[in-house]
């Protein structure tokens, strides 16, 4: 009997390389336990349980699936079913992991909670009073729930890193442009990033090199400097770690979890690495304001194409052209992307451009510049990858402010295009703390060789303990 | 009356040749069925990404050296955000700030010396789809129940050529675009067909009183879709401006459509609110850097540009038939026939390009032969040659045999039956309007079945009315 | 930054969103204090740096003129709301 809550992804290839299991029977036995638990934690919107002889893989829901229905989580593509396959679902499927199913996710990915679904919320395997965390909490759910082995989900503010801290697995939001994004449902074209979450570290590693490189098909995409190397090592000699103070710091960390990020920079030291402090002032006061410009302007632009012409929800009633977008569009989406809609139409507006679009572009430069400073003193950053662990479900829902604030350490490393790794460094109140792993472009290796060190001394429990036999 | 002077800068779209549309690598051909050229990216689907066509960044730096502009070292495309369904993503990738191509001149050789046009910007884009509008009354959106939309045509390549208000008046305005639509069919880049509107012209259009310095109000010229239109419609547009100014009026600044039937201006149905299209820099795109290599090999690829070869001409044929000839693509033919100059621009100019045969299909030496014997050869056996002047092996021997009736006796009976039947215009003639002469020059001939001596009816033409 | 309700009519229709009469004003608060959070950007003296509007120091990506099979008209009006004889139907465009 497998034990699809222990069972990592590299477990189940081993299973199925010694003929132990047979790809149909491991397939069977995630579709069975997503019949027994997903009733709960509703992290999936289509269940698809494809033969195979791979480890199965789940995809969030906006990496677009040829066949295979693909909402975003909105209802403005309710029963869209594309007709092309985006390059990671080709990439997966090129190296044989056949598809679970589409994962849960906030309406086009905006949201840090999956309470912004058109679907209704998933819940945390740890506590399904609590959200798993957004937007890909969908794909965390699963993974964290024993609902698939590893999964891929999709990163603009945080939403790969802070559901993977608040369920206890490992995220990555890779390096901007190592992973293709033809096919991902786009939110913010210069921050999205389509990234792994998995139990461990090596799984991290394994399902990131299956997926990223040049694709003809995004322009925007870059072939990897080295190839992708999965983690052995377990020291961190030689290593250079940087503690941004402000990231450490910063208003709204909740004591638990700054006590399980110290135990952890502890751990660092211990392991060999040489840690000191660093600065990033302006990134962390301004990061969130210059996001939340810059993310919905592009966004307003990137769901202008949903007006109910060429595919998903059209609006009934009569009326002329301009009468039957609005109202497709108004009804077609939730008060997250409206809202989002109206902002960037705002910052991008004669009169406004140069006050707020224009001077987030510079506030931008000035976060790269900052980070670029701290990494020539540092290989590496350490930092919470949330202020919190897991909330409740309606806690934040009426206060987007709020609920913004819950990406604000892991927005400035992703407005500079750099990559971030979380990995769970502990519990607080019994609920999983993420520790994030910052590093320059393109240094995930780097990252994964940390991640795991760490991995191996935390020793961390990834089976939410409610769920342990 | 105070004088007027009109101010005319024209905006132009050109639609690139390329095997492939702008973005993705569906085929960019016209008249296949409807939606059968598409796919994810030019239907816009969730998710999907441009990619630039290489040819048609190439291109557009050839056509920008060819009108003179700096090409930019760092150039950017941008988001234009508007709601048609013409528009599938609801932005068009366009260029904003930093275009491919900016400040060029582009010379129109004139009779009195050369115009120097401004050349604001020439800039890549992708065109919008095909709107079919079904009900109300002639495919107009006025009136119309519903629309079809075939995104065929969607993100197909397309530079719009921005000109400074240099041009002063309609006929200027139809020559600049003559001169640039051959030159860009030269370059190999376009077809340039108005009809099929792979070349598409509006016009803003001013007028100010001679000596003033400031711009007045313009209004905008939408959708001219021939030469000739283009500048009946300015025509028409120069004088509503002016007669309102003159009734003490102020011009509104407007939209326009020209209606050729009947040579009448109207508004075009306004899109409902001011625009406010909200660009910014394309994120799907990085930017555009032409290296020096690029830019080397557009000026080695560029030949003789048609004003310059205007100029050329000019000295043999003098300026009307050297700019008719060039701006016609019909030179190439004039230089390959040898023989007397005038009547070789007049012939390749008039009666050949009324037979409609491909220029480029004509044998020189055979059509050198047919002209240097014009004068012998009975008309309709000269018109016959030059119809048939295209076909494969044609030889002008066949039609040399040929010889007008020039014996005045055999023409007499004709011409005192033409003469007689035609009083009204013999008075005409004597009254000193000569013109009329081929009117009557006509009338023998169709008598004649085309057949009679030109220089004799004329001859006998004169005696007769004056005697 | 104070945004009115004429201000939130005005982006609602350029972005096409018919917002109902009784969500204006809940719309206008809340956008509302968004901006005023957002607007922090513009304490940052910034004239002398440059804008940011890509992460990557990429350039000249393309692609050769080549031709690649489009979709059948079956696939590509797939999931069109009112297809009609092989094209996307809409309403009269209208005033
Ligand atoms: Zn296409």
């Amino acid at each position: 009997m497998i034990d699809t809550l222990r069972l990592t992804a590299e477990q189940a290839a081993g299973l199925l390389e010694s003929g132990e299991l047979s790809g149909d029977e491991l397939a069977g036995t995630y579709v069975e336990a997503i019949g027994e638990r997903d009733p709960e934690l509703h992290a999936y919107l289509h269940v698809v349980g494809e033969p195979g002889n791979g480890v199965p893989i789940a995809l969030k829901d906006n990496i677009t699936t040829r066949g295979v229905p693909t909402t975003a989580g909105s209802r403005i593509l309710e029963g869209y079913v594309p007709v092309f396959d985006s390059t990671v679902a080709t990439r997966v499927k090129e190296a044989g992991l056949p598809l679970i199913g589409k994962t849960n996710l906030d309406e086009f990915a905006m949201g840090s909670s999956t309470e912004n679904s058109a679907y209704g919320p998933s819940r945390n395997p740890w506590d399904p009073e609590r959200v798993p965390g957004g937007s890909s909490g969908g794909t965390a759910a699963a993974v964290a729930g024993g609902l698939a082995p590893w999964g891929l989900g999709s990163d603009t503010g945080g939403s790969i890193k802070q559901p993977a801290s608040l369920c206890g697995l490992v995220g990555l939001r890779p390096t901007y442009g190592t992973v293709s994004r033809y096919g991902i449902v786009a939110f913010a074209s210069s921050l999205d990033q389509v990234g792994p979450i998995t139990k461990t570290v090596r799984d991290c590693a394994r399902l990131y090199a299956t997926i990223a490189g040049r694709d003809a098909c995004d322009s925007t995409t870059v072939e990897l400097p080295e190839a992708v190397a999965v983690p052995d090592a377990e020291d961190l000699k030689g290593i250079r770690i940087g503690i941004p103070k402000e990231l450490n710091e910063a208003e709204g960390i909740e004591p638990g979890v700054s006590a399980a990020v110290a135990k952890a920079i502890e751990l660092a030291e211990s392991l060999g690495a040489e840690v000191g402090e660093c600065r990033l002032p302006r990134s962390v006061d301004y990061g969130l304001a210059c996001y939340y410009l810059v993310a919905p302007a592009e966004a307003s632009s990137n769901l202008a194409r949903y007006d109910g012409v060429r595919y998903g929800f059209r609006a009934a009633g009569d009326g002329d052209l301009t009468a039957l977008y609005s109202r497709t569009r108004w009804e077609g989406f939730g008060p997250e992307p409206r809202r989002r809609i109206l902002i960037g139409t705002y910052a991008l507006s004669a009169g406004y451009y140069d006050a707020f679009y224009g001077q987030a572009q510079k506030v931008r430069t000035v976060i790269a510049q900052e980070h670029a400073a701290a990494f020539e003193d540092y290989d590496l950053l350490l930092s919470p990858t949330s202020p919190t662990v897991a909330f409740k479900v309606g806690d934040k829902a009426e206060n987007p402010l709020a609920m913004y604030l819950s990406d604000l350490l892991t927005i400035p490393s992703n407005m500079a295009g750099l990559p971030g790794l979380s990995i769970p460094c502990g519990l607080s109140e019994g609920l999983p703390v993420g520790l994030q792993i910052l590093g320059p472009q393109f240094s995930e290796n780097l990252m994964f060789r940390a991640g795991h060190a760490l991995e191996q001394a935390i020793a961390f429990d990834f089976v939410p303990e409610r769920l342990r036999a | 009356m105070p004088e007027w002077e009109p101010v005319i800068g024209l905006e132009i779209h050109v639609q690139l040749k390329t095997r492939t549309k702008m973005f993705c690598g569906c085929e960019n051909v016209s008249g296949e069925s409807e939606n059968t050229r598409t796919c994810p990216v030019c239907l816009a689907h969730p998710g999907t990404l441009p990619v630039p066509n290489k040819q048609a960044i190439e291109w557009t730096v050839k056509l920008g050296v060819a009108l003179g502009c700096e090409i930019a070292s760092r150039a950017l495309f941008h988001r234009k955000n508007y709601f048609y369904p013409d528009l599938p993503k609801g932005y068009q990738i366009s260029q904003y700030d930093i275009p491919l191509c900016a400040g060029g001149k582009f010379v129109v050789p004139g009779p009195d010396g050369d115009r120097k046009i401004g050349i604001v910007r020439a800039h890549l884009e992708e065109d919008a789809a095909k709107t079919i509008h079904v009900g109300g009354s002639g495919g107009r959106i006025a009136g119309a129940e519903y629309s079809l939309v075939d995104f065929n045509r969607g993100g197909t390549p397309l530079v719009e050529i921005v000109s400074e208000p240099d041009v002063h008046s309609a006929d200027e305005a139809r020559r600049f675009l003559q001169l640039l639509r051959q030159t860009v069919v030269e370059l190999g880049i376009s077809d340039a067909e108005m009809e099929k509107g792979s070349l598409r012209c509006d016009a803003n259009v001013s007028v100010r009183e001679a000596g003033e310095t400031d711009f007045r109000t313009k209004t905008e010229l939408k959708n001219m879709n021939s030469f000739k239109f283009v500048a009946d419609g300015i025509e028409a547009e120069i004088r509503r401006q002016v007669e309102i100014y003159e009734a003490g009026g102020e011009v509104v600044q407007e939209t326009l459509h020209f209606d050729p039937g009947s040579g009448t201006i109207a508004p075009l149905r306004s899109k409902e609110e001011a625009h406010d299209y909200r660009y910014f820099p394309e994120p799907d795109l990085v930017p555009v850097e032409p290296s020096v290599e690029m830019i080397a090999a557009a000026m080695d690829d560029i030949g003789e540009l048609p004003a310059a070869r205007i100029r050329r001409l000019e000295t043999e044929v003098g300026f009307d038939l050297a700019e008719g000839l060039v701006s016609s693509g019909r030179d190439r033919l004039y230089e390959r026939v040898s023989g007397d100059r005038r009547a070789v621009a007049n012939v390749v100019m008039n009666q050949l390009a009324a037979t409609g045969v491909d220029p480029e299909a004509v044998n020189g030496t055979e059509l050198a032969k047919l002209i240097a014997e014009r004068e012998r050869i009975p008309r309709a056996a000269f018109t016959e040659a030059l119809e048939r002047s295209g076909d494969p092996g044609f030889s002008a021997d066949d039609y040399l045999g040929e010889t007008a009736i020039s014996d005045a006796s055999e023409l007499d009976p004709v011409i005192d039956k033409v003469l007689a039947e035609n009083q009204a215009q013999v008075e005409t003639f004597r009254a000193g309007k000569e013109g009329v002469l081929g009117f009557l020059v006509g009338q023998v001939m169709k008598e004649t079945g085309g057949k009679a001596d030109a220089r004799v009816v004329n001859e006998r033409l004169r005696e007769k009315i004056s005697s | 930054m104070a945004i009115t309700r004429e201000d939130v009519l005005h982006v609602a229709r350029l972005a096409r969103l018919e917002i109902p009469e009784g969500e204006v004003d809940r719309m206008r608060d809340e956008l509302g204090a968004i901006l005023e959070a957002v607007g922090k950007v513009a304490e940052l003296d910034l004239s002398d740096v440059e804008p940011t509007s890509h992460p990557l120091a990429v350039v000249n990506e393309w692609r050769e003129d080549q031709p690649r099979p489009s979709l059948s008209p079956e696939d590509a009006l797939a999931n069109a709301p009112d297809p009609v004889e092989g094209a996307f139907r809409v309403p009269a465009v209208g005033s």
